[in-house]
């Protein structure tokens, strides 16, 4: 058997597909991020910036449920958010394809590395941290 | 100043910071932060919760360009991302904590050290000599593709190069920043990974230790919308120009001309910093 071949990530098709992943995710984003820039400025325009000192309330964008439910209302500020957790998340979505990858390898160690570095991630996802 | 001036002027702030950061190497934030914080007076938090939006648009829109390369070593990557993951985090979480006006000096430090790090003569110090067991055992060496075919890598101290990402993921995590001249050190240096694979691998694992930071930054509201919005198009925009023009440009000269610009921004932000305006 030659062993190059059992190499996932040599194959070109996975690079294909990987590349792929990432321009889809960095363009959905974007596409996201404009739109709501469009109706967030076409209704924010000429109001005074205030940035001079950090509140973590003032956006009261910081959960997922408040994004949804301004997305709802078409809400500019919520569908720009709405497209940065998209951006956010395409690096996270490349370790769960390589999670994929490493398993069809049969390699399980890597399968298991991965699963820990994706549960980190995720493990930030709840909002213990800051408390 | 209203929005939409604030918009513009931060949508060509970074722009310029995804160009010059994609042709140089040097990540978006180091542009981001002096502008915001310096030039618009934005408080310092939501200065690194945007950049830390602009490392993740960078890493992901030259890494779309990079992955036909196909060199990078996905092994080394995840199995380091254990480290920086869990470093970022931490940084992430006690940088609220800290007095703004350090983490102004920090961040000046490191600016400081980036721009040495990218004007230095590059020595690759790779070679095929049997290396631990500890690699042997995480299956980190590999190959990569050169003119006479490919070529085999051996990779060097492990423990070392885990340690010293450890520390770049509290500096990516504590200042919303990619690190990525501290990256080099660890694989470079310490573990004595080629070019070749060193630049793309530390791309890769830019995006995803900035994610596992970003989350935590999002959660305390430090990503807002009206900054988010210009510096997500902006740096893709420029990220994604920079990529193409990558391939038939020379950087060398562009690389010392940055070199200077981020060394002011660094004075700028350590004596504002030292004197208590940030």
């Amino acid at each position: 058997m030659n062993k190059e071949s059992k190499n996932f990530f040599a194959d070109k098709d996975i690079q294909v597909i990987l590349g792929a992943l990432l321009r889809a995710g960095v363009i959905s984003s974007m596409v996201v991020v404009f739109i709501g820039a469009v109706i967030y400025l076409l209704g924010n325009h000429s109001a005074q910036i205030d940035y001079a000192k950090f509140d973590s309330g003032k956006s009261g964008l910081s959960s997922m449920t408040a994004i949804f439910t301004g997305l709802k209302r078409f809400d500019g500020a919520s569908i720009v958010q709405f497209g940065t957790i998209l951006l956010i998340f395409t690096p996270v979505a490349r370790v769960v394809f390589s999670i994929f990858s490493f398993l069809i390898e049969r390699d399980y160690l890597y399968v298991l590395i991965g699963l820990i570095v994706l549960s980190i991630i995720l493990y930030s996802l709840s909002d213990k941290l800051v408390g | 100043m209203s929005v939409l001036l604030f918009t513009i002027i931060v949508l060509i702030g970074a722009f310029m910071a995804g160009l010059v950061g994609s042709l140089t190497g040097l990540g978006g934030g180091v542009i981001i932060i002096p502008l915001l914080t310096l030039v618009l007076g934005v408080d310092i938090h939501y200065a690194i919760g945007a950049s830390i939006i602009s490392v993740i648009a960078t890493s992901s829109g030259s890494a779309a360009a990079y992955v036909k390369e196909g060199i990078t070593n996905i092994r080394i990557g995840m199995f380091l991302e254990v480290a920086t993951t869990i470093s970022a985090i931490i940084g992430a979480v006690i940088t609220v904590y800290i007095n703004p006006s350090y983490i102004a000096v920090i961040f000046g430090m490191i600016l400081l050290f980036s721009a040495a790090m990218m004007v230095r003569k590059k020595v690759d110090r790779s070679d095929n000599d049997t290396s631990g067991k500890l690699a042997f055992f995480f299956k980190l060496n590999g190959t990569y593709p050169t003119d006479e075919g490919l070529k085999n890598y051996a990779v060097h101290n492990v423990i070392g190069g885990f340690l010293m990402m450890f520390i770049a993921g509290i500096v990516s995590g504590l200042l919303g920043i990619g690190s990525g001249a501290l990256k080099v050190i660890a694989m470079d240096n310490i573990m004595r990974i080629p070019f070749k694979v060193s630049t793309t691998t530390s791309n890769f694992m830019m995006g995803v230790t900035a994610a596992a930071s970003a989350v935590v930054y999002f959660h305390r509201g430090q990503i807002d919308p009206g900054i988010a919005m210009p510096v997500t198009i902006g740096v893709l925009l420029g990220a994604t120009i920079g990529s193409k023009i990558l391939v038939r440009t020379k950087t060398d000269k562009l690389k010392v001309v940055f070199a200077v610009v981020v060394t002011f921004l660094a004075l700028q932000m350590i004596y504002n910093g030292l004197s208590g305006k940030l």
